[in-house]
C-alpha cells in the first residue's frame, strides 16, 4: 500500500486567489514606518548622516568661498566639492546610504519570526504579499524621508552661506539626484530584505549584507580589472585591444550599484560631463568642450544607470518575495 | 450537527516524511475539540493547513464551509489563531498591539476601541491596557493572545498548546477562560499534549499519532474503545490476604485482580460492581480500609493506547 492518497482534488492547482493581495498593506506600512521612525537605531543613523552631511557641505562651502564665483551651477558644487580631508557629500552618500538601507532591512522578516509575531500577523486576513510589500515600502519611505530632510538641509545651508538662490535647473538636477539616491538605497534595502528572508538570525543577515556591500565597495574594482585583463589580454598592443579591454572592465564595473550611482550622480551634478564611457580624441572633433549639457541630455546620459538601479531594486525585491512566499512559517 | 471544520483524507508530506496522513477530522459548531498527541504527531501542521498557512499535499479542507487554500481571507477573518508561545511587539503597548490586529482586520476605529476594551476586560487585563508588552509575564501574554483573537470576534478559535509554560494555577485560570467562551457559541480547537487539561475543557477529543487520527470521541467513548469498557475498582486492605483476593476473583463480572504498588489491589471489572466486591471481601474476612472506583482518565487511555502501539511495533520489528 502506498501512502499516497487518491487525487480526489489537488489544491495545488490554484485558481485565482480571493480578494486583493494588497489588503492590509496600509496598516502594515503605517505600523512599520512608525516603528522605524521611533526606533533607537533610526536616531543613531539620522545623527550620523546629518553630521556627515553638514561636515561635507561645510567643507564644500569653505572651498567654494575661496574660488571666484563664476560658476553657473554653484549650488550643485555643494554636493560635489570636496575639502581635504573630507570627501564630497556625494562620496559620503555613496558610502552611507547602503549602510542605512541595510540596517533598516536586515531584521525585517527574521525579526518577526524570532519574536514569534509572524504567525499571529499572517493569521489575520491579509496575504503575505501585503506583509512583505508593506515592510519594503516602509523602509523605502524611511530612506526617502531621511534623504529628503538632508536635501532640504543642504539647500538651506547653501542659501545662507552662498547667498545666491539656486536656479530652476539646479533644483531639477538635484531633485533627480535625490530620486537616484533613494533608489540606490532601494537596492540595498531589497538586498537586506532578501537576506532577512534567507537567514534565520538577524546577525547573519546583517553580516551577509555588509559582506556584499564591502565586496562592491572595495573588491569589485580590483576584480573587474583583473578579469578584464585576463579575458581580453593585450597581445600586440593595438588600440582595438586596449579599447576592448577597457570596455569590458567598464561593463563589469557597471554591475556594481556603487559604480552606477557614483557615475550617474557625477553626470547629473556636473552638467559639463558629456560621456560616461570611453571618449576618443577624434570623437571630440567639433564638440564645444566645457559647455554644460541641458538637463534632458544629462538625463539621457544617466538613463541606463538610473533604470539599472530601479531594475536592481525590483529584481532583488522580487527574489525576496518569491523566497518569502515559498517559506514555511512554523512558529 | 454541522461540521464547521472538516477534512477529508488530508495529507501533508515533506519530502519522504509524512507529517499528516489521510486525516479525517470533523469539529461541530459550538464544541470544544481537543487534538491530543505526542510532539511531532502532526498537530501543528494540521492547524496550519486549516488556516491556509500551509498547502496540503492532497485532500480537502473546509473551514466554515470555505477552502482555506482558495479563500484564505474569508477563513482567516473568521478564525482566531493563538500560536504556541504567542509573540507580541515588545516595545508597543497591549493596546497598540491589538489596534494593529484590528487594523489588519479592517475594523472601524469605533469598533476597534470597543472590542479591545471588552476583550481586555474579558481576559482580566484591563489595568495593563497601556503597558508595554515587554513588562508582561508569561501568563499575561497568553491572556493577551486570547484578547488579540477576541478582537476580531471569531467563530472559531484555534489554540496550539495554550497552557505551555504556564504554572498550574495560571493554566487552570486560562482553561476557565476557554470554557467560558463556549457559552458564546465559539467553536474551539485546542491542540495539546497535556492530557489532564484537554480532558478538563474538551467535549470531544481526537488522538493523533504519526500524522493520523487514531481515535476520536468523548472521553468515556475513548475509554470504552481503548480500555475495553473496563471499570477499575481499587481497594485497600489492612493486611494483604490471598484468600480475599481469591474470593473477589470469583465475583461475577470480575476480569482480573492484581496488586497495586503500595498496598491494595486493583480489580478490573466489566461493570460497576463495587457492592458485590465489597461484600465478597468482607465475607472472606478482610479488613477493608478503602474501596473506590477510578474515574476514566484520559491518562489511562493515552498510556494504554500508546502502550499497545509500542507493543505492536515491538512485535512487528522484533
Amino acid at each position: 500500500m502506498t501512502t499516497q492518497a487518491q487525487p480526489v482534488e489537488t489544491p495545488t492547482v490554484r485558481h485565482a486567489r480571493e480578494g486583493s493581495p494588497w489588503r492590509g498593506l496600509g496598516a502594515v506600512l503605517a505600523k512599520e514606518m512608525a516603528d522605524q521612525l521611533s526606533s533607537a537605531r533610526m536616531r543613531i543613523l539620522e545623527g550620523l548622516i546629518v553630521l556627515t552631511s553638514i561636515a561635507a557641505v561645510y567643507g564644500a562651502i569653505r572651498n567654494l568661498r575661496t574660488t571666484v564665483a563664476q560658476d553657473a551651477f554653484l549650488f550643485l558644487r555643494l554636493f560635489t566639492t570636496a575639502q581635504e580631508p573630507l570627501p564630497a557629500l556625494v562620496g559620503f552618500l555613496a558610502f552611507l546610504v547602503p549602510l542605512i538601507a541595510i540596517s533598516l532591512a536586515f531584521d525585517s522578516v527574521n525579526g518577526e519570526l524570532n519574536a514569534r509575531t509572524m504567525a499571529r500577523v499572517l493569521s489575520q486576513p491579509i496575504y503575505r504579499d501585503a506583509f512583505l510589500m508593506g515592510k519594503f515600502l516602509a523602509g523605502l519611505a524611511t530612506v526617502a524621508l531621511v534623504l529628503s530632510a538632508i536635501w532640504l538641509l543642504i539647500f538651506g545651508l547653501g542659501l545662507v552661506a552662498l547667498g545666491v538662490p539656486p536656479s530652476g535647473e539646479e533644483v531639477a538636477r538635484s531633485l533627480w539626484f535625490l530620486l537616484l539616491t533613494i533608489f540606490y538605497g532601494g537596492v540595498w534595502l531589497a538586498l537586506g530584505m532578501v537576506f532577512s528572508v534567507v537567514f534565520r538570525q538577524p546577525a547573519t543577515a546583517a553580516l551577509a549584507s555588509i559582506a556584499v556591500w564591502l565586496f562592491f565597495m572595495v573588491f569589485w574594482g580590483i576584480i573587474a580589472s583583473v578579469l578584464a585583463g585576463s579575458l581580453m589580454p593585450i597581445r600586440s598592443g593595438f588600440l582595438e585591444e586596449w579599447l576592448a579591454q577597457r570596455q569590458l572592465e567598464m561593463t563589469l564595473l557597471n554591475l556594481s550599484p556603487n559604480t552606477l550611482y557614483v557615475n550617474a550622480t557625477l553626470a547629473l551634478l556636473n552638467p559639463a560631463i558629456r560621456s560616461l564611457g570611453l571618449v576618443l580624441p577624434f570623437q571630440l572633433e567639433g564638440a564645444l568642450l566645457g559647455n554644460p549639457l541641458p538637463l534632458r541630455q544629462s538625463l539621457a546620459l544617466i538613463w541606463p544607470h538610473f533604470t539599472g538601479l530601479v531594475a536592481g531594486t525590483i529584481l532583488l525585491f522580487a527574489l525576496g518575495y518569491v523566497l518569502f512566499q515559498r517559506q514555511e512559517i512554523r512558529v | 450537527m454541522d461540521a464547521i471544520i472538516e477534512t477529508q483524507d488530508l495529507s501533508k508530506h515533506y519530502g519522504d516524511f509524512v507529517a499528516v496522513d489521510r486525516l479525517n477530522l470533523q469539529v461541530h459548531e459550538g464544541e470544544v475539540f481537543g487534538v491530543l498527541g505526542p510532539n511531532g504527531a502532526g498537530k501543528t501542521t494540521t492547524i496550519l493547513m486549516l488556516l491556509g498557512l500551509t498547502e496540503p499535499t492532497s485532500g480537502v479542507v473546509r473551514v466554515a464551509g470555505l477552502d482555506p487554500g482558495r479563500q484564505p481571507l474569508s477563513v482567516k477573518a473568521q478564525v482566531g489563531y493563538i500560536p504556541e508561545q504567542v509573540g507580541f511587539y515588545e516595545h508597543l503597548t497591549a493596546r497598540e498591539n491589538l489596534v494593529y490586529t484590528a487594523k489588519l482586520n479592517g475594523l472601524s476605529r469605533e469598533l476597534t476601541r470597543e472590542r479591545i476594551e471588552s476583550a481586555m476586560e474579558r481576559v482580566g487585563l484591563s489595568d495593563a491596557l497601556d503597558h508595554e508588552v515587554r513588562t508582561f509575564s508569561r501568563g499575561m501574554r497568553q491572556r493577551l493572545g486570547l484578547a488579540d483573537v477576541l478582537v476580531k470576534a471569531p467563530r472559531i478559535i484555534i489554540m496550539d498548546e495554550p497552557t505551555q509554560g504556564l504554572d498550574p494555577e495560571r493554566a487552570l485560570e486560562f482553561l476557565e477562560l476557554i470554557r467560558s467562551l463556549r457559552e458564546e457559541d465559539v467553536t474551539i480547537l485546542l491542540a495539546s499534549h497535556l492530557l489532564y487539561q484537554v480532558q478538563a475543557v474538551c467535549d470531544r477529543v481526537g488522538l493523533f499519532y504519526r500524522g493520523q487520527m487514531v481515535l476520536q470521541g468523548t472521553v468515556p467513548d475513548l475509554a470504552r474503545q481503548v480500555l475495553g469498557g473496563a471499570y477499575r475498582i481499587q481497594l485497600e486492605l489492612a493486611t494483604p490476604d490471598d484468600a480475599v483476593v481469591e474470593a473477589i476473583r470469583r465475583v461475577p463480572g470480575v476480569v482480573s485482580v492484581h496488586p497495586l504498588n503500595g498496598q491494595g489491589y486493583e480489580v478490573e471489572a466489566r461493570d460497576d460492581i463495587r457492592p458485590a466486591v465489597a461484600r465478597a471481601a468482607i465475607q472472606a474476612g478482610a479488613q477493608l480500609l478503602r474501596l473506590d472506583i477510578r474515574a476514566q482518565n484520559l491518562d489511562d487511555i493515552y498510556t494504554a493506547y500508546f502502550g499497545e502501539v509500542r507493543d505492536d511495533n515491538a512485535s512487528t520489528t522484533g
